[in-house]
């Protein structure tokens, strides 16, 4: 499988959508938030990109932010690309939500909202799925226990 | 997603949360374990001798393990129950998936929180006598997980336990030995003495 370089198409998605990108390296590139839904559907519809398949969803805390990283595949195209985006605010960080492009993405974004308290906007079923209604906190923040 | 009528699925994963926390809440102190067999070797002289011992054979003698393998020392119970080890040496290698059927829960696993209701219900569900196996370091104490956020720091928090086999995850040989052990415990065991 070819590894796209995220700055290469760093620069393609800020030809469609200036400002759009945050930063970008060979290995992935930093999306801003609010342009997440549309760079997707970019990414996922447009011709030579084909990014049919969202492999995983993941977040990192980083303390001042949390970063939520897509890993996009496309298995028509044979390749693959890395997706960063950063949502700010400790007390309630949301997110748009991307099940609507990618189906794969309900049960990992309910996790990511179950253990880090990110809120996903537009989920169709947003609750628990890990833990049980009433844990208190959120176990996979740096700052838990 | 609503269920139309009865409940929704909301007002299901609320109590599920509330039983969660209830066991919890009555769970902080460990069960002591069984230890009435300890004392009933005066008690068997005196009355029932041949009626215990025909009774405790035939307990020992045809333990049937539940389905209770919730973590990675199912794979060692596996191994155990197949031919190289063979549990069926011991009268036991029929697993029953209902606990209606079963005489032992072998306990091959870490134990969450989340999952503590389903097991306690399993135990309760089964018939008496029953015994328990704690098999493996997350079945005594929690193991590695034992500060966890998650995870039942022991079997013994929800249900009582007769046999503890140490080990991340023990050897086959090191079950066959607990199960030889539980038998010995057994056979020592008296209908009066039994709670």
């Amino acid at each position: 499988m070819t590894v796209l370089s995220g700055k290469e198409i760093a620069h393609q998605i800020e030809k469609k959508f200036p400002k759009s990108i945050i930063e970008s390296s060979p290995q992935s590139l930093v999306v801003d938030r609010e342009f997440l839904l549309p760079v997707a559907t970019y990414l996922k519809t447009t011709p030579g990109l084909d990014f049919d398949y969202l492999t995983a969803i993941t977040a990192v805390d980083f303390l001042d932010y949390f970063e939520v990283i897509y890993q996009l595949t496309s298995l028509r195209r044979n390749h693959s690309l890395v997706v960063k985006t950063r949502c700010y605010g400790r007390d309630n960080p949301s997110l748009p939500s991307v099940v609507k492009l990618w189906r794969g993405a309900d049960f990992q974004e309910r996790e990511i909202y179950d253990l880090f308290g990110i809120t996903f906007e537009g989920h169709p079923n947003l609750k628990r799925i890990v833990l049980w209604e009433g844990f208190q906190g959120y176990p996979l923040r740096k700052d838990y226990l | 997603m609503e269920v139309d009528g009865l409940y929704s699925s909301w007002q299901l994963d609320e109590a599920e949360g509330e039983q969660i926390e209830a066991l919890k809440a009555r769970s902080q102190q460990p069960i002591p374990d069984p230890d009435e067999w300890l004392e009933g070797e005066l008690k068997r002289n005196i009355l029932l001798t041949s009626v215990d011992a025909i009774l405790d054979w035939a307990r020992r003698s045809s333990m049937w393990p539940v389905f209770c393998f919730p973590a990675c020392c199912a794979f060692e119970f596996m191994t155990t129950a197949a031919s190289r080890f063979d549990i069926s040496r011991f009268g036991m290698e029929i697993v029953r998936a209902s606990p209606r059927q079963a005489d032992l829960m072998i306990t091959a696993g870490t134990l969450t929180w989340k999952m503590a209701p389903q097991v306690k219900r399993i135990y309760d569900q089964m018939a008496e006598p029953k015994w328990v196996i704690a098999m493996g370091a997350c079945a005594i104490s929690g193991g590695i997980f034992a500060s966890s956020y998650s995870v039942v720091p022991g079997y013994n928090r929800i249900i009582p336990v007769d046999v503890y086999v140490p080990g991340c995850p023990p050897r086959p040989e090191a079950l066959l030995y607990g199960i030889r052990a539980l038998q010995k415990k057994i056979a020592k065991t008296s209908l009066i003495t039994q709670g």
